[in-house]
């Protein structure tokens, strides 16, 4: 290195990577090596500021960073080859798109020269990586590789979170140019509003105060939004005394243990939940996006409500509901603008209507929504996420998931009453994505109980991950709800296909126990109620990676659950499914809908 | 409001579509056009016509005007995905913004001899056309205009001989002395 006449380093596009990354305080990237990223390679090794850890796929590399993001609230960094290593990224990219998690994933390219000639291992990066990214780049000049990595992190982190990817080529790693710093100067064309409009927060404070049935629907934006924003969340509806419910991916941002808080709501949220969506007058949606899988059937959407809908993204409102009251703006700033223009009012509410609102919730909430029979010989699934909950309550605890039934009994039975504990793969539904988020997670959490909440067959997918684990000394746990069976397929297959399990049963399963051993990991069974806790309790002191089977009940159903085309309040209930009520429900037009 | 479709409204919609024409202030790098039109493709939407060009050479700022149609949430939705693109600077909708002027231009190849060969010429004179290449059997008119009044040229060439178009797609600028 040295300096050249206007002060700015030179250094080699290799050495300018890791000075980009430790200015913009990265202490671990994930990553798996190649040809077009030795030279970066060749750097991380003769420094020890940031710390590498190699996965054993790319895909795991970009789900751990997403684990090591959302936990942290930092950017998560991946660093792959070009060719195959970038398209092995696309499925992790793509997740975080989706989830709007800050990544920055640095992508080897063949030598400029080269580029377009089908050299080996090239692929075009930028061209397959557009539609995942929320922005991504080509570095054909040394001398802009400083800047278009700190404008990287700025894009990843800002606004609404995503991955960004920059594309290196490698004859660029090995050119001098100069570093520049991180500077303060606004981007010139990307700057995503923070505070949001005062006469529409007016507005909405005033239908908020004059609202008899309102009710909270809360997202992951708020969790984005920084932990002082969930701090905020909760003054603004302990404040109101209004109910609240969230989506999958804002778990945590209220506290499950609050007596406001109704549990999550959508296809498979609560009873109450979804009929308050339903009936309530006047819906307060902050940092959430009006899904799919939230709204159920559109035209049937909470019919009678005004919505405020409060967002980073402006391409989010008005996109599948129509709003009555846009608010554009971060979430950490909003929440707080709404307390002021509150508190500023100090309004009269109509405590009556609230008391009746609250009544007819207690009503809903009377249905037992969650309700499943417990057997004595076979360890029901949701049971099995009861006691791992009960067992690990007083520990520091992050849970990940895969994607399927126990995804959504984890989201049901597992109570968060804080941001940034619960990581799973909500819009893309990526199998295969909690066993490397969980290293993430526990590579930045090295003390705390990270477990992954799995099911038999989404494990398969990014398995090699646990070697990882046991490299690193990350103790991550396993925990396999094995109902051999791709149980979301089999219900849906049950329920909309005249129970033609086709393709569905996991057949030829590995014997998990001696698959753990095999990674040198330790394996634990469990297949009887009794034996549950006593397994669960080992499973938590072991101080390794673990995978635990537990063996479950193979044809519970997740439940309640609202079929497809339908509306909140058409919800199919657990306890009194029977085969006519399925047929009844789901209509031939809901059948075409996923 | 209606709402739009998506996975979840069984029906139709049944609003009506409109022609909007969008104006795109980015910076003229590699791959933006790719992301505007990946952004058009990927979601569905559509173009009517799209014109692009660097128009501020130091600042390195291409204009793009693209027509599109879809119901009033839908071209909401347009507006707002574009100015989510990072090299995005502006996005404004020219018809709503208030009086935009719109012009396109199209070369306009046309052979033949005798009577219809002079009723081409008479038409490219009314038209206010002006013939850029010639030979004794053909005629290649340049004509400027709102798209109507191209489209209608080109149909009237139809039986005279037309061989080809080329035509430029529209651009579009608001009236007045303000900047966009
Ligand atoms: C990569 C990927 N492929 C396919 C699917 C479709 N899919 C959703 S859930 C599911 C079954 C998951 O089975 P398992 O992991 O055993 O979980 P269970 O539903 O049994 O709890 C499948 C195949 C998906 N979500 N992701
Ligand atoms: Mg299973």
């Amino acid at each position: 290195m040295s300096a050249n006449e206007n002060g700015s380093a030179q250094m080699t596009g290799a050495q300018i990577v890791l000075q980009a990354l430790s200015d913009q305080g990265v202490d671990h990237i994930f990553g798996y090596p190649g040809g077009a990223v030795l030279p970066i390679y060749d750097e991380l090794f003769q420094q020890d500021q940031v710390e590498h850890v190699l996965v054993r796929h790319e895909q795991g590399a970009v789900h751990a960073a997403e684990g090591y993001a959302r936990s942290t609230g930092k950017v998560g960094v991946v660093l792959v080859t070009s060719g195959p290593g970038a398209t092995n990224a696309v499925t992790g990219l793509t997740d975080a798109l989706m989830d709007s998690i800050p990544v920055v994933c640095i992508t080897g390219q063949v030598p400029t020269h080269l580029i377009g000639n089908d050299a080996f291992q090239e692929c075009d990066t930028v061209g397959i990586t557009r539609p995942c990214t929320k922005h991504n780049y080509l570095v054909k000049d040394v001398d802009q590789l400083a800047e278009v990595l700190h404008e990287a992190f700025y894009v990843a982190r800002s606004g609404r979170p995503g991955p960004v990817v920059v594309d290196i080529p490698k004859d660029i790693q090995f050119m001098t140019g100069s570093y520049k710093g991180v500077s303060n100067s606004q981007h010139k064309s990307y700057v995503p509003p923070q505070q949001g409009d005062q006469a529409a927060i007016e507005a909405a404070v005033d239908l908020m105060i004059n609202a008899k049935k309102p009710l909270f629907y809360t997202g992951g934006g708020v969790i984005n939004a920084g932990p002082a924003a969930s701090e905020s969340l909760r003054e603004l509806v302990r404040m109101s005394g209004y109910p609240i419910t969230s989506t999958l991916m804002g778990l945590g941002s209220y506290p499950a243990s609050d007596k406001q808080w109704l549990g999550m709501l959508g296809m498979h949220g609560t009873f109450e939940a979804n009929n308050a969506m339903h009936d309530c007058d006047v819906m307060i949606c902050i940092g959430a996006r009006f899904d799919d899988r939230i709204t159920g059937r559109l035209d049937a959407f909470s019919p009678e409500s005004k919505k405020i809908h409060v967002d980073v993204d402006p391409s989010s409102i008005n996109k599948n509901v129509h709003v009555d009251v846009p608010i554009v703006g971060d979430c950490a700033f909003v929440i707080d603008q709404l307390i002021e223009a509150w508190k500023a009012k100090n309004p009269s509410l109509d405590k009556t209507a609230h008391a009746r609102w609250w009544d007819q919730i207690d009503t809903w909430r009377d249905r037992k929504c969650l309700h499943y029979r417990k057997k004595s010989d076979v360890i029901m699934p949701q049971y099995a996420i009861e006691r791992l909950f009960a067992l690990t309550r007083d520990h520091d605890t992050y849970i990940t998931t895969e994607v399927g039934q126990h995804q959504m009994w984890a989201a049901q039975f597992f109570h968060f009453d804080e941001p940034n504990r619960w990581m799973t793969s909500g819009g893309l539904g990526t199998m295969g994505y909690g066993i490397p988020a969980a290293v993430g997670v526990q590579m930045a959490h090295r003390d705390s109980l990270v477990i992954d909440i799995a099911g038999e067959a989404s494990v398969l997918m990014t398995m090699q991950e646990i070697s990882t684990a046991v490299q690193y000394d990350l103790p991550i746990k396993i925990f396999i709800l094995n109902n051999e069976y791709m149980g979301m397929v089999r219900q849906w297959q049950e329920l909309l296909h005249g129970g033609r399990y086709s393709h569905s049963y996991s057949e030829a399963l590995p014997d998990f126990v001696k698959l753990a051993e095999a990674y040198r990991a330790v394996g634990i069974r469990a297949e009887k109620p009794a034996e549950l806790d006593d397994a669960i309790l080992e499973m938590i002191k072991t101080p390794k990676p673990v995978i635990f089977d537990c063996v479950v009940d193979k044809q519970a159903n997740c439940f309640p659950m609202i079929p497809s085309g339908e509306a909140h309040n058409n919800m199919l209930l657990g306890d009194d499914v029977t085969g006519d009520d399925i047929e009844k429900a789901i209509t031939e037009e809901g059948k075409v809908m996923v | 409001m209606g709402q739009p479709g998506s996975a979840y409204s069984l029906e139709k919609p049944e609003e009506a579509l409109e022609a909007h024409t969008i104006s795109v202030l980015v910076d003229n790098e590699p791959g933006v056009l790719a992301r505007v039109i990946g952004l058009f493709s990927g979601r569905g939407y559509n173009i009517e016509s799209l014109t692009v060009s660097e128009t501020e050479h130091e600042a390195h700022l291409s204009r793009i005007t693209v027509v599109t149609t879809g119901t009033p949430m839908v071209i909401e939705q347009i507006k707002h995905q574009l100015d989510r693109l990072v090299p995005v600077h502006s996005v404004i909708d020219l018809t709503v913004a208030g009086e935009t002027i719109e012009r396109e231009l199209a070369l306009v190849k046309v052979a033949g001899v005798g009577e219809k060969r002079v009723e081409a010429l008479r038409l490219a004179e009314a038209f206010r056309a002006q013939v850029i290449d010639a030979s004794l059997e053909h005629f290649v008119f340049q004509i400027t205009g709102r798209q109507s009044k191209i489209e209608q040229f080109v149909v009237l060439m139809a039986p005279l001989g037309l061989i080809e178009v080329c035509r430029t797609g529209v651009a579009a600028i608001g009236r007045g002395p303000e900047r966009m």
